[in-house]
């Protein structure tokens, strides 16, 4: 297992290597003149030549390149164009902000979803079964924006149980410490601020994990249905394992392998930075981040916000990687 | 009453009683009666071969002795009674008592049979915990035992070990342990070697008289070889397109033959005392059960077939002690089959 991590993580270094050069090329190798992109048709000269020299783009491509790459090493992404701060650091908090998000929202969908699947499978051809598939059916082709919209309606507006923007109450602010707030407000010993906190999760989650719990509970009522049949799901029934077990402990295990893809694909989109969720509930994560950065046209960010997300994606490929080896010991041997 | 109580005795000796047991599957393509009709039973300490050509509806008996016959699909209907019990359509919970603690089986799929994801220890150990009153480290003893009686070395680091790690033999093995971890008083071995190679087959029957020997265990041996049955089994019953055509003792059955499909089956083992000479193989195949004949379900295969074949079915008579065939030949008085055929 061991050994096998470590192959896995060197794996990763290719990767990465080629992931950056694929950014790198894409932002300097499209035609057009970023600077003149950035301030217009219209700039005089010598502003774009300011600006040219400040993206650094009058040197030569593979002093550019070399400088990018020294710059990922030391953990420096660049400038912001408009705010003139480190992308390293800037954008920590809303990195912080859309993991938490994209966390809960996922513990949703995972906790329900499996659970529906499971359970749909178990009563195959049920009254639950049909309801079951039938909400999964609406849950995957529903606009996120409007379930969104909705929720907020109905849960802020109407009932007044939950905050419907923001990841904090205003008059009681968390101290950022590590940027993920539920972390920060228990360090602070700040309860009724965590708390807040918690309330002001529900509905994104909600909204943003409504998708991939869908995904998720067809894809383990399928897989389970599949096991259910399988061989050794009868032997153990033929041991005298009871029905929950059977289905808990026999069929799951392996159910859970093709599962565990979608998880892990699921999670990659939303670390991808769910825009529109994040712009309804104005939370302030990495999609929001990077749309106010296209906007603004501020190509350092661009590059270095496309960077971060893509290396999260590679990352969380990598642990749904070593999961599978952890669920299947013929992974493990291979 | 010494009529009475010796009736009785007749009744406790046998472990198993099946009785008329029909099983239907209903599918989109209309009803399978995969075993339609079929009776025998089974003493204690007995080896009960089972044998026909593969579609014969041998597993679904097994499988609906076992209450494994996936619902709702499969029906059941007849009567299974073990020691005197009717166990047909029985609650789950109820079956649960009886499944592996009275009544184990082995598949026929040793590859797939055995759970991929959890060690071979962790599935003996479950056998053994949910029929014996055992501590979790009496069980794990008791598992190492069995592995061991069925002569798998390195019975310790086996337990460690994932079914993908053993071969289809040691799986087979493991499943034979399994099956008797709670000393069942019946082992229902469904082809138990016929996906395993020769040396390997020879070695886990062996493993099977021993166990019979040892625990007085009856055994339901299903096979589609002839082979296996003279070797191992006491009696036989021959099945045929979902019922039985033939019950014998096995020295009978191979001496003398009486339904035209036994006797095609044993011409059609291969044999060293007899000259090299191309193997013979009944012509034809198992109908389909769409297009099963009227009559007897051989007659489309068989040599002697006569007119009252083609109409109505024949029944399970008795030819002699002990010996049962369902063929027309017998009840019509016809000409000897060995005239007819010269
Ligand atoms: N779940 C099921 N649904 C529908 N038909 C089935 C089902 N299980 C078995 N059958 C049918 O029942 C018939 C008897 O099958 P069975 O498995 O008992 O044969 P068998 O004698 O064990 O053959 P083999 O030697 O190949 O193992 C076959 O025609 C099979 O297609
Ligand atoms: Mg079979």
């Amino acid at each position: 297992m061991l050994a096998y991590t470590i192959r896995r993580l060197l794996m990763l270094i290719p990767v990465l290597i080629g992931m950056s050069l694929l950014v790198f090329s894409i932002v300097h190798l499209i035609p057009g003149d970023p600077a003149k992109t950035i301030l217009g048709e219209k700039a005089p000269p010598e502003v774009l030549d300011n600006m040219r020299e400040e993206l650094g783009l009058n040197d030569p491509l593979i002093v550019q390149y070399k400088n990018y790459m020294v710059g990922l090493l030391t953990g420096d992404l660049g400038r912001s164009i408009k705010t003139k701060a480190p992308i390293s650091q800037e954008i920590k908090p809303y990195l912080a902000a859309t993991i938490e998000l994209t966390f809960f929202a996922m513990v949703f969908a995972i906790i329900i979803g499996v659970n529906a699947g499971i359970i749909a499978a178990w009563k195959h051809n049920s009254w639950f079964d049909y309801i079951a598939m039938l909400v999964a059916l609406i849950g995957v082709s529903m606009p996120v924006f409007w379930l969104g919209l909705m929720e907020q309606w109905i849960f802020a507006q109407k009932l007044n149980w939950l905050p419907s923007i923001g990841r904090a109450n205003i008059l009681n602010p968390i101290k950022p410490i590590t940027n993920f707030y539920i972390i920060d407000s228990i360090l602070a010993g700040n309860f009724t601020g965590l708390k807040e906190v918690i309330k002001h999760l529900i509905l994104p989650s909600i909204a943003l994990g409504t998708i991939p719990m869908a995904i998720i509970a067809r894809m383990t009522r399928s897989s389970m249905l599949e096991v259910m049949k399988s061989d050794y799901v009868r032997t153990a029934k033929a041991k005298g394992v009871k029905e929950f077990f059977l289905i808990y402990k026999h069929a799951l295990k392996n159910a859970l392998i093709p599962v565990l893809t979608v998880v892990g694909l699921q999670i990659g989109m939303l670390l991808g930075g769910a825009v529109l969720t994040e712009t309804i509930f104005a939370w302030p994560g990495i999609g929001k981040y990077l749309y106010d950065a296209i906007s603004m046209r501020d190509y350092p960010v661009i590059q270095s916000g496309i960077l971060v997300i893509a290396t999260m994606f590679v990352i969380i490929n990598l642990i749904v990687d070593l999961l599978y080896s952890a669920i299947d010991p013929r992974i493990r041997y291979r | 009453m010494d009529l009475d109580k010796a009736g009785e005795n007749v009744e406790e000796d046998y472990v198993l009683e099946v009785d008329q047991l029909k099983t239907i599957f209903r599918t989109e393509d209309g009803d399978i009666p995969a075993v339609s009709g079929v009776s025998f039973s089974l003493k204690a300490g007995e080896t009960l071969g089972i044998v026909g050509e593969s579609g014969s509806g041998k597993s679904v008996t097994s499988l609906s002795i076992m209450g494994l016959i996936p619902k709702p699909q499969g029906r059941l209907s007849g009567s299974i009674r073990y020691k005197g019990k009717e166990i047909i359509n029985l609650s789950e919970g109820e079956m649960r008592e009886i499944r592996g603690n009275e009544i184990s089986m082995i598949f026929q799929e040793p590859m797939t049979s055995l759970n991929p994801v959890f060690t071979i220890g962790n599935q003996m150990v479950e056998a053994v915990l949910l029929h014996m009153e055992l501590s979790k480290k009496e069980a794990e003893q008791r598992a190492i035992e069995m592995l061991r009686q069925v002569g798998i070395p390195r019975a310790e680091e086996i337990m460690k070990e994932y079914p993908h790690q053993l071969s289809g033999g040691m799986r087979q093995r493991v499943m034979i342990a399994m099956a008797m971890s709670c000393n069942p008083s019946i082992l229902i071995a469904d082809e138990p070697t016929t996906a395993l190679d020769v040396t390997i087959q020879a070695q886990i029957l062996d493993l099977m008289r021993n166990l019979k020997k040892d625990f007085n265990t009856s055994i339901l041996l299903i096979t589609h070889d002839l082979g296996v049955v003279a070797e191992m089994c006491d009696r036989v019953i021959v099945m045929y397109a979902g019922k039985i055509v033939e019950e014998s003792d096995v020295r009978t059955l191979f001496k003398n033959p009486n339904h035209p499909y036994t006797k095609g089956l044993i011409k059609s083992t291969p044999r060293l005392t007899s000259e090299k000479q191309r193997l013979y193989s009944i012509p034809g195949n198992v109908p389909s059960f769409k297009e099963m004949p009227k009559g007897c379900k051989f007659v489309p295969r068989c040599e002697y077939a006569k007119d009252i074949c083609y109409k109505n079915e024949p029944e399970l008579v008795y030819v002699g002690e002990d010996h049962k065939s369902s063929c027309w030949l017998n009840i019509e008085q016809a000409p000897s089959i060995e005239e007819d055929a010269s």
